[in-house]
């Protein structure tokens, strides 16, 4: 399948392990990419904690431009899914807020594409029996527990993700490349996004909690798709309760021995490395 | 005049604050609630109770994550994550300001960013947020270690039609 590729700044960044899985991902799993053209930043939490017109305007300038791929968006950030929905979801409700914007960004929203994460493409176009068949190296010994944060679930009715209480597809991925996924139920709860750096110590406690949480469950590691909750994750807990963090695509390349899949782990913050090595992964 | 709970109401366009019967499932499921000085179902009474002042110089406001579990989970749809980007937005246009000062300057760098660039380059983002807030040394050894990691690049690409924007920040000003 072809698909509009929508990155997003953190990717570019703190992000990049994230972006450089998914396209080899992508790329083994026959998905062809086409990167939004000139596209600029959602807006994050910035642009809707501050002024509503503005947050809408921005995802709507690179919806647009999507549009012109005709193709269905996929959105790897978290954050920018959330932003893109919302947009979405105004647009459509609002003739009025609809008239306005077209204004601001000087163009037209059709609203015909749809807006897609990468753990929703992989469940429902690939599937996990496809996805399983192309592992070479089950993930034996990796335990992960699965954590989807907020904003890829929230709110639902604009989101539109499953099971929004108690998400599965990242769970049912994880086990079909060998992984022995642990439940745990912070599934859904916040890491503090981005007060991580305005108010760093309330984030260290939401991202304690987690991490106690995850150990509890039996977890020797977290998988998530949202490079804010990953940054959150790897850098801020408090020593002794840190474990190793990854992107759900970095997990796939390693079981589909995809070339360069060892090289994302360096980048981590809390080093990976030890545990895959301690489990015969790497 | 317009009374406070008839203005939020009408930002927040969609079911009405007066919905809110107060089982307070939004505050239970709130991740933040216990940093906050006011619960959020405090707040909507607040809110119908008149105290402008009292909330949009509260912490509450600006420490609210976004993380979209109170509206998720309210019995009558009232939107409470909506409802705390309304007051942010009230207290920065009544020159209220932000009580959470920090919480405003890390929202002020990161879309001063946006506009220069169109996309965010987060380390040109965090230095502006520093000199913005004074708060010069924390993350400075983590900062280093994800430099030396690649993980900042200082030459990320830009948007190219920058003037589309700029246009979009000049015409949403006053919105």
């Amino acid at each position: 399948m072809k698909v509009s590729y929508y990155p997003g700044c953190s990717l570019h960044a703190t992000g990049k392990e994230y972006d450089q899985s998914m396209k080899s991902v992508s790329s083994a799993l026959g998905i062809e990419l086409k990167e939004v053209e000139d596209w600029s930043c959602c807006g994050a939490s910035s642009a809707h904690s501050t002024n509503f017109d503005l947050s809408i305007a921005l995802s709507a300038r690179n919806l647009i431009s999507a549009e012109k791929n005709a193709l269905d968006v996929m959105v790897p950030c978290a954050a920018c899914f959330n932003r893109f929905k919302m947009a979405e979801h105004h647009l459509k409700a609002d003739k009025e807020l609809k008239t306005k914007i077209e204004d601001v960004v000087g163009a037209k929203y059709q609203g015909g594409i749809t807006i897609r994460n990468p753990i929703d493409i992989i469940y429902n176009e690939i599937g996990v029996d496809t996805l399983a068949a192309k592992v070479t190296k089950p993930l034996t010994g990796l335990k992960p527990v699965s954590y989807y944060g907020c904003l890829l679930l929230r709110p639902p009715e604009v989101c539109e993700f499953e099971n929004y209480e108690n998400p599965y597809m990242l769970d049912k991925i994880l086990g079909s490349i060998g992984a022995e996924v642990h439940n745990w139920s912070y599934k859904t709860d916040c890491c503090g996004g981005s007060l991580a750096i305005s108010k760093t110590s309330i984030v260290v406690d939401m991202c304690d909690k987690l991490m106690s949480a995850a150990r509890e469950a039996g977890a020797n590691c977290v998988v998530t798709a949202c490079p804010l909750c990953l940054a959150n994750l790897d850098m801020r807990p408090s020593k002794g309760l840190k474990l190793p963090v990854f992107y759900f695509t970095e997990l796939i390349a390693l079981a589909m021995g995809l070339a360069g899949s060892k090289e994302t782990f360096k980048s981590h913050m809390f080093d990976p490395q030890p545990l895959l090595k301690q489990v015969g992964l790497i | 005049m317009e009374n406070f709970l008839v203005e939020v109401n009408k930002k927040i366009h969609g079911v009405q604050l007066q919905s809110c019967y107060h089982c307070r499932k939004c505050t239970a499921g709130c991740p933040v609630a216990s940093y906050m000085e006011y619960n959020p179902n405090k707040v909507i009474k607040m809110i119908q109770n008149g105290k402008r002042d009292q909330v949009l110089s509260s912490k509450t406001i600006w420490l609210c994550l976004s993380c979209e579990t109170c509206i998720t989970r309210c019995p009558n749809q009232v939107d409470i994550a909506r409802m705390m980007d309304v007051l942010r937005q009230m207290a920065i246009e009544e020159g209220v300001g932000a009580r959470e000062k920090n919480v405003l300057k890390f929202h002020e760098a990161f879309l001063a960013g946006i506009k220069r660039g169109g996309r965010i380059n987060e380390p040109m983002m965090m230095v502006e947020y520093k000199l913005k807030s004074g708060d010069l040394f924390s993350d400075a050894v983590a900062g280093v270690e994800m430099f030396m990691k690649g993980k900042l690049s200082l030459l990320s690409p830009r948007t190219k039609d920058m003037k589309s924007v700029k246009d979009i920040f000049e015409k949403t000003k006053h919105s």
